[in-house]
């Protein structure tokens, strides 16, 4: 259970915050294609899964 | 094909609503009795467990986990079982969790009140505690896979994935950041150090309020706000990205707490840039919601449901919007441990979670029971009531923290501080006051909602199982072939498992970056070789000092500030903290700084201080400590603590343990003799006060010391 220093140092830390950047930029990337991609259909399908009543009369409950 | 037929689970809805509502009342209460605390002392009754120390970490606790905690589960098991279209895997893991859940939080007041407490902001529970929230968030986790892995429902709804994402976050901060070394039952030290400590705990800090606080959130809204508004969510392909985007980028933004500390300064630029981001998958979420209200604003007008829903989705992009501004060094250089952070987080809490959690049992309760509201007058009564009351908390406390921040900050032109820390909390006490009034009109709303629950719940019945049907879902390998080529998105939408996993990815690597780091390279802790461990009698003081909950008012830590250095002495080193287990930087200073504390008065004015902290400093809100004089420390524990603190790699000699005790006598009876000798009183070696004193007079010291001799020791 002891957490001790196993390194000096770590040459180049500096490059760190813009590696992060970089993954992040690349993910986000990633995430737009996958979201711009998705067909209108299926989108509409999946926008609606809440809004399929188990009750036909839920609806009439709202206040 | 052939519908199958089965029933949704409502019972245990009501049951964590009815938890939702009770933990609500008890949480704001033990608010309000912590904010008019901080403006009449007395209310601190000069007992240990009505202390503001404690009292305040149960507020907290209970706010969080206590009522957004049920508020989350009774969302997700109403919502989870029609997004799956089938009823929850398991009812007995449904109730083994309920009731295991109800049980922890009733362990947590007694506990926290007693003063069991690891002395980590929203992790104080200890460790037995920790293992039973690990288990029952296990038995939660199960039991939500397995629903979602047996659904009819092909999609995943992108509520499902703020779930699922939450899980598996909220289990990998608690079980990184609760590590400790147990001394008994209900006593352990941190597995972490100084800096270290304090770049795990904001890690998890942070992202409790985002996983906690926000993610379970969005999904309650991405489900509530369409029923409500009866209409589909505004941008799906939005709430796809500012998904991936805010899991990502919130788990790098925890050192944000920590900027001007002793964290390297590396660890609080990557913090900065990421919670500077954050606004936009923020706003993402926030912009989703009140879009998806254009063109029924009419409704808006209507329905106290949805005014509910818009002031929360309101305060939620206030707060992350506000959120990157003090993330900005600039700003957090004026913000930070003053109200201005509180006032910022109550708008999130109030506004986001508590007008969310209201929307929702005002839209549910009446469906699962079969009728309607009771009145919708007295929803609207309660919507006014408390959007003031957030007001009437917010502002004051806004205007508190800048006049405080700008009162420590404040010069003479001889080049001296113009005010003595005292006069600046003096100052905002009338602020403290209107805190205290808009809390209370808070709660006046909450009791008119639980009044107007309590009589729908009287005029209609509960539909205890609600029966329902759909068609069993077709099989993955099917879909794939019937949407082949084009919808290769698919993929990861429609298994569970593999987007959990892909959850746990992009959420560890901004854990990884950071802390692995700090943990690993020598030169992120510069050596300070004068800084040796604690002596027997100051590790009691200072489990003394958590005990007591000190960290919840006094920071240890000053900043490389002009200000803060006239004020409180040389500014604080990373190296000072390596033997603090856990680290006591504190977040927020409604008494001044003690980082440096050591040797600035005689034994004697701490030990009147904390008899009658007036006799000392005439206006102060600090709570008396009188019985500190009668109570003693457990002496017989000190070989243990020794031992456990050598495990923790606290260079002790091979075998003090034995010689521990001896030591200790000696330091305690010297500072005795010499309080008995200044004071008059007959004062006992091993009473709390005496110990907790050599804690207060080591602090800050080591570093104008003389660096040890190698063979000393």
């Amino acid at each position: 259970m002891k957490f001790i220093n196993y390194l000096e140092t770590i040459t180049g830390i500096s490059i760190f915050p813009f590696l992060s950047l970089m993954i992040f930029f690349l993910f986000f990337t990633g995430v737009l294609i996958f979201a711009f991609s998705m067909r209108k259909e299926a989108i509409e399908e999946l926008k609606n899964i809440p809004l399929q009543n188990d009750r036909e009369d839920g609806e009439s409950k709202v206040i | 094909m052939q519908l199958e037929r089965f029933n949704y689970d409502n019972k245990i809805v009501k049951y964590f609503a009815y938890a939702t509502i009770l933990w609500g009342m008890v949480g704001f209460l033990v608010g309000l009795l912590a904010a008019l605390q901080l403006v009449f002392p007395a209310l601190n009754f000069n007992m240990a467990e009505t202390s503001y120390g404690r009292v305040r970490p149960l507020h907290t606790n209970a706010a969080i986990f206590a009522f957004v905690g049920n508020g989350i589960f009774m969302g997700v098991y109403y919502s989870l079982q029609r997004l799956c279209k089938a009823r929850m895997w398991s009812d007995k893991i449904s109730w083994f969790h309920f009731w295991g859940w109800q049980i922890i939080i009733v362990a947590a007041a007694v506990t926290l009140l007693a003063g069991f407490t690891q002395g980590k902001e929203y992790a104080e529970l200890e460790w037995p505690i920790d293992i039973a929230i690990a288990v029952v968030w296990v038995a939660f986790g199960i039991n939500m896979m397995m629903t979602i892995l047996k659904r009819r429902e092909s999609h995943l709804y992108v509520a499902i994935w703020f779930y699922i994402a939450t899980w598996v976050t909220v289990a990998m901060l608690h079980i990184v950041n609760s590590a400790a070394l147990p001394l008994d039952f209900m006593k352990s030290y941190s597995a972490y150090a100084g800096m270290q400590d304090a770049l795990v705990q904001w890690w998890y800090g942070h992202n409790a309020v985002a996983f906690f606080l926000t993610t379970p959130y969005l999904g309650l809204m991405y489900y509530f706000l369409p029923k409500a508004a009866n209409r589909p969510i505004y941008s799906y392909r939005l709430s796809i990205i500012h998904f991936w985007a805010l899991i990502f980028i919130y788990i790098w933004a925890g050192p944000h707490h920590l900027l001007y500390t002793s964290l390297p300064d590396w660890a609080q630029s990557l913090g900065v840039v990421f919670s500077v981001m954050l606004i936009f998958p923020s706003w993402g979420g926030m912009i989703n919601g009140l879009f998806t209200l254009r063109g029924a604003w009419d409704k808006v007008r209507e329905d106290p449901v949805l005014k509910f829903m818009v002031v929360a989705v309101t305060a939620y992009g206030m707060a992350t919007f506000e959120g990157p501004m003090l993330s900005l060094k600039n700003v957090n250089a004026i913000s930070h441990y003053t109200d201005w952070t509180v006032a910022h987080v109550h708008v999130g809490t109030l506004g986001w979670n508590g007008f969310l959690t209201f929307s929702v049992l005002y839209w549910l309760i009446p469906r699962i029971f079969q009728t309607k509201m009771y009145s919708t007058k007295l929803m609207n009564v309660h919507f006014w009531i408390g959007t003031l009351g957030i007001l009437f908390y917010v502002v004051p406390l806004y205007w508190a923290g800048f006049t405080q921040s700008i009162m420590w900050k404040t010069f003479t032109p001889d080049g001296v501080l113009q005010y003595n820390f005292l006069e600046t909390v003096t100052h905002i006490l009338p602020m403290y006051g209107l805190r205290a009034f808009g809390g209370f009109l808070y709660i006046v709303g909450a009791g008119i909602m639980v009044y107007n629950i309590v009589k729908t719940v009287k005029g209609g019945t509960l539909l205890d199982n609600e029966a329902a049907e759909a068609a069993p879902r077709a099989s993955i390998t099917a879909l794939d072939s019937k949407y082949k080529g084009s919808h290769w998105h698919r993929w990861i939408e429609r298994r569970p498992i593999q987007l959990l996993i892909l959850s746990l990815i992009v959420v560890s690597i901004g854990g990884l970056v950071q802390i692995l780091p700090a943990f690993l390279i020598k030169s992120n802790i510069p050596t300070i070789e004068s800084v040796q461990p604690y002596t027997p009698l100051e590790l009691h003081g200072r489990d003394i000092y958590i005990k007591d909950g000190c960290y919840n008012c006094h920071s240890q830590m000053i900043r490389p500030f002009r200000d803060e250095v006239a004020r409180y002495g040389e500014f604080s080193k990373s190296g000072e903290f390596v033997y603090d287990f856990p680290f006591q930087w504190g977040s927020k200073r409604t008494g001044p700084d003690l980082a440096r504390i050591g040797g600035k008065y005689p034994d004697s004015w701490h030990y009147h201080h904390m008899i009658d902290p007036e006799s000392m400093a005439p206006g102060s809100i600090m709570p008396a400590y009188p019985w500190m004089t009668r109570k003693e420390i457990n002496v017989d524990k000190t070989p243990r603590m020794i031992r456990v603190m050598q495990r923790l790699g606290v260079p002790y000699p091979e075998g003090y343990d034995e010689q521990a005790i001896d030591d200790l006598m000696e330091q305690a009876n010297d500072i005795a003799e010499r309080l008995s000798r200044d004071t008059g009183d007959d004062v006992i070696p091993t009473s709390e006060i005496v110990a907790l004193i050599a804690y207060l007079q080591r602090l800050g010291t080591d570093i104008s010391k003389e660096a040890p001799r190698a063979e000393a020791n």
